[in-house]
């Protein structure tokens, strides 16, 4: 089984989204300034990196058996709904923005704001452009629903995702570059992320 | 032979891939391929003994990812006596007559340094060690470490070697197809780095093919003396009817490498998708090849954790200003551990537009090497900028370059023997460019000539340590023409002939030659100007001079370094710009009390320090406090609470107030203002975001309150270490996520035990009431402005 590795150009950006994730209802002139100027220093460092396999899955009650392992997650089989075919991947928009935030988190933590907010869109974007390229309208990732976080683990062993796109998992799980995803995406149609998810008391919940 | 004594006139075939043909001999998805030393040793042996036998010289034994993090103490030395006896197997087996050696290959540990990933730089050293020092146990020839893409983990798996083996060391990096490290890096600052440390040779592998990293091998060429070495992929792994196919030929391959062979490398072999096929024909293809001679490019070079910066021709820009020395407000700062401050000058400085920026935080009550240690992790997190090590602490400067993620620049060793023997082991062991000041035990020199032979005898004693006379510079020292009007023109004099006999760059600490005049200023621009003349490479300086950076760009204008004087065009526009306080519209007037109210609320942060600059001509800073930032806070904090303003709003006009306090913390910087009561506020162990706690911050500092951070990824140990020191009546703790909620709450339990008239108020993405609750916080925060409600009903 082989990784292979993809590099895109800039997915396209989301402003609206962008201000739901900075929490912000509506935007003044100053903020949409602050947001346009802020997009225009993350471009410069912003990089959109997937390391993938493709597997294949059979599934047992609330199991699911991909071989070599097998994951415990009701919700997970659900998602796969008949389906025995997973994309495995692993996404980051990379390191620098890490930077950066990191930067204006002690020097100006509006601009760190609102350039964690791009980074949250850009992630999101970049895993939409991956999974409609791949034929995936459903994805899954460790944490949702039932899928325990542990599974990390298992999935940076099989994608090698700090060899291949320079992203690696801290003790806590906690990912590093933090603008990331890994996740198991399956064929079909794309659905609306925010209404099948079970947590209606999200401040990010977006509109349905 | 010995490795190095072959590398000095071979060509050396390195092996190829080993992964891949691991996988086809049946390698499950997730396995760990180090266990197969143990597991399948006869499978491991005749990989090597294929690579022997295809001609390469050395081979590198199956321990990429042998360390101490995947595997314990026993199964790794297992692992690696193993690996190294597969390898001497095979080196008896095989026929071919060639020299071979075995080099014990050390690929990154899977995770990143902090500040990105939550492995400290001194844990990676130790775990690199660990490996190190079983592969010299078992024999190993030499040491291979490669496919890094984060070149302060290379620094540590480097210093790692350096420290624990004596064995020549190969260094190759995993460069993406815009010819940098993942973690930003170019080759340039590469080369800097590890040959400042003493690598054998750097170069590049894995990651792409050879056609895609001819750039990066042609950069390292041109600024590397070692040997380069170069082992890329089969090119890109493609799927093909359900398999994987790399999409170069073995014949293409060979072409690709043995033609860089012709432009330089001098190490060769392949990483992934490539087998002993790939071996086979490249050392078909370049038999015959004389190995090019390795020329010493004699650059004198500092680096970044992104970039290099090299003297030359153009003037470097070293900037002074993170100095308490003659600084009130930058003493508080220190004196407060107030890191912020420190990083503002280091960010400011470099929207000026300095290449370097010089650290000294000497202060006779502070730990100097903690404080050194903290400054220069905190400032390489926010600045990429190379940084020059400002001290006369030795252990201070070890332990400031032993952190820094590049090849600093060190200041300073003089003439004195004691000087040298001090400071000169540790520019060999961490490499650096030295400035070196041209006094000695009895003194400074009037006289030009003096100064000169200061130099020589420096140069000579850094011959005896190894230390090449590109990796110093010297200061000829300017002293106040106030004391001696004929002081100037000796620094001057001996600029020109250090330059000129010696072939040495320079450098000077501009700004003293006018101590003790009126208008620094004037004389300090003409003075850089004079110096630039007579050959000064850099200088450090003051960047928020607009005569020293009038000068410097004036100054590369005329002398042709500046294409269509276009820096100097951009430049000028900040020289001739007055920032004055407008005058308030009658908009304004209605809508606002004041213009400083106006400037806060509408988060102008520049406007709003110059605006309150500006008042404190002519009321008292305290005042200014009560009748204008308060209200302006008041109505940008109430309209977040009613939801009619937003985050970033808020947040906005917080960081104008700051820039107001600020100025008035400038003008009574004997006096804390804030005295409303302590807060200490940390983002709990394991979690490193810390955007949230920030925010509480600014907030509760814009509010009065005195804020002790401190930072992210805390011990609850020092989170009660430190409430207990200062008997502090409030803790903010934050967490991002489910994982590390089991920290928080860990935190609050030793905090109830050993500081129980402590409160505690939590917030983070993942808590609710309902979990505040549970792990016994007093309070849940929403966000940064409950917190601050809450702490005005605690601290009274």
């Amino acid at each position: 089984m082989t990784i292979f590795t993809k590099t895109y150009k800039e997915p396209p950006i989301c402003e609206k989204e962008i201000l739901r994730y900075a929490g912000c209802k509506e935007a003044s002139d100053d903020v949409t300034e602050l947001m346009h100027s802020c997009i225009d220093e993350a471009r410069l460092c912003l990089s959109y990196k997937v390391c993938y396999c493709e597997l294949s899955v059979k599934v047992e009650e609330d199991e699911c058996d991909f071989g070599n392992f097998s994951v415990a997650s009701g919700d997970l089989v659900k998602c796969l709904a008949g389906s025995n075919r997973v994309v495995l991947f692993g996404a980051t928009v990379g390191s620098s923005l890490d930077r950066l935030i990191a930067k204006y988190s002690r020097i100006s933590p509006s601009r760190a704001l609102m350039l964690q907010a791009i980074g949250a869109e850009r992630i999101e974007a970049l895993c939409d452009a991956f999974c409609k390229e791949s034929g995936c309208g459903v994805r899954f990732s460790p944490g949702y629903g039932d899928l325990s976080l542990q599974v990390q683990k298992k999935i940076f062993d099989i994608l090698n995702c700090e060899k291949h796109i320079g992203l690696t998992l801290n003790d806590s799980l906690v990912m590093s570059p933090s603008k990331s995803v890994t996740a198991f995406a399956v064929s079909g149609k794309a659905k609306n992320k925010c209404k099948s998810c079970k947590k209606t008391d999200c401040a990010y919940r977006g509109a349905l | 032979m010995n490795f190095k004594e072959y590398l000095k006139d071979n060509i050396v075939y390195l092996d190829g891939g080993m992964g891949t043909l691991l996988q086809a001999q049946g390698l499950a998805p997730g396995e760990y391929p180090e266990r197969w030393n143990i597991t399948h040793p006869e499978i491991i042996t005749n990989i090597h003994k294929d690579y022997f036998d295809a001609g390469s010289n050395v081979v590198c034994t199956n321990t990429f990812g042998a360390n101490i993090l995947k595997f314990s103490e026993e199964e790794l030395e297992e692992i690696i006596k193993a690996a190294i006896e597969n390898a001497n197997g095979a080196r008896k087996q095989s026929k071919n007559s060639a020299e071979k050696f075995i080099a014990l290959d050390i690929g990154p540990s899977g995770k990143l340094l902090k500040p990105l990933g939550d492995l400290d730089f001194e844990d990676a050293v130790s775990v690199f060690a660990q490996t190190v020092k079983l592969g010299a146990k078992y024999g190993a020839d030499l040491v291979i470490i490669e496919t890094m893409n984060d070149s302060y983990e290379t620094k540590a798996a480097l210093l790692a070697v350096k420290e624990n083996c004596d064995l020549p060391v190969i260094v190759s990096n995993a460069y993406g197809e815009d010819k940098k490290l993942m973690t930003g890096a170019t080759p340039q600052a590469m080369v800097a780095l590890l040959e400042g440390m003493g690598a054998d040779s750097i170069g590049a592998n894995c990651s792409l093919g050879p056609r895609q990293l001819r750039g990066v091998v042609e950069e390292l060429l041109s600024c590397a003396s070692v040997p380069v070495v170069l082992k890329p992929n089969a090119g890109i792994p493609k799927a093909v009817d359900g398999k994987t196919v790399f999409d170069i030929t073995t014949e293409e391959f060979a072409t690709e490498v043995a033609d860089l062979i012709k432009s330089g490398v001098r190490l060769v072999g392949g990483c992934c998708g490539t087998t002993p096929e790939y071996i086979k024909a490249l050392y078909r293809a370049s038999k015959g090849l004389t190995p090019c001679k390795l020329t010493d490019k004699n650059k004198t070079v500092v680096s970044s954790y992104t970039h290099a910066v090299e003297f030359g021709e153009s003037p470097v820009l070293i900037g002074e200003r993170i100095n308490p020395t003659g600084k009130k407000r930058f003493k508080q700062a220190l004196m407060e551990n107030d890191i912020d401050y420190i990083l503002n000058e280091g960010v400011n400085q470099q929207e000026k537009g300095v290449h370097i920026l010089d650290v000294n935080v000497g202060l006779p009550d502070i730990n100097e090497v903690e404080m050194i240690k903290t400054a220069v992790c905190e400032l390489q997190a926010v600045t990429n900028l190379p940084l020059q090590i400002d001290t006369a602490d030795t252990c201070a400067m070890e332990a400031a370059l032993r952190r820094y993620n590049g090849k600093a620049m060190i200041n300073s060793v003089n003439g004195k023997k004691e000087s040298m023997e001090a400071v000169f082991p540790l520019v060999k062991k961490y490499g650096g460019v030295v400035v070196a000041l041209t006094l000695d035990e009895n003194g400074i020199p009037e006289t030009a000539q003096g100064r000169e032979e200061i130099a020589k005898k420096i140069l000579a004693k850094a011959k005896e340590y190894g230390i090449d006379k590109k990796d110093i510079i010297f200061d000829t020292l300017a002293m106040t023409i106030s004391a001696d009007s004929r002081s100037a023109l000796a620094t001057l004099g001996a600029l020109k002939t250090i330059k000129e006999e010696l072939g040495c760059h320079t450098s000077l600490g501009v700004s003293n030659v006018s101590f003790g005049l009126p208008v620094r200023d004037a004389i300090n621009g003409v003075f850089f100007a004079l110096a630039l003349e007579n050959g000064l490479s850099a200088a450090i300086m003051n960047p928020y001079s607009a005569d020293m950076m009038k000068t410097y760009y004036s100054y590369r204008a005329l002398k042709d370094m500046d294409d269509n004087c276009a820096d100097y065009i951009e430049a000028s526009s900040e020289f001739a710009q007055v920032i004055a306080p407008t005058q308030m519209t009658e908009k304004t007037k209605e809508e606002y009390k004041s213009e400083l109210q106006s400037a806060i609320i509408k988060g102008f942060k520049e406007k709003s320090a110059i605006i309150t600059a500006e008042i404190l001509k002519t009321s008292a800073p305290l005042d200014i406090v009560q009748e204008e930032i308060i209200p302006a806070l008041n109505m940008v904090g109430k309209g977040f609470e009613e939801k009619t303003v937003y985050l970033p709003q808020l947040l906005m006009s917080a960081e104008s107030a700051k820039s107001a306090f600020e100025k008035i913390k400038e003008a009574m910087p004997d006096k804390n203002a804030k005295d409303k009561g302590t807060v200490v506020i940390a983002t709990v162990h394991g979690d490193i975001h810390d955007i949230g706690k920030n925010i509480v911050k600014l907030l509760l500092e814009n509010y009065g309150f005195n804020v002790l951070d401190l930072g992210k990824d805390v011990p609850p140990e020092v989170v009660v270490d430190k409430v207990v020191e200062t008997n502090a009546p409030l803790v903010g703790l934050s967490a991002l996520m489910t994982t590390t909620v089991p920290a928080m709450e860990e935190t609050i339990r030793q905090l109830k035990k050993r500081a129980p008239w402590c409160k505690t108020v939590v917030g983070g993405a993942v808590l609710t009431q309902e979990y505040a609750d549970k792990i016994g916080a007093d309070k849940y925060a929403r966000d940064a402005m409950e917190t601050v409600r809450y702490a005005e009903t605690v601290i009274k």
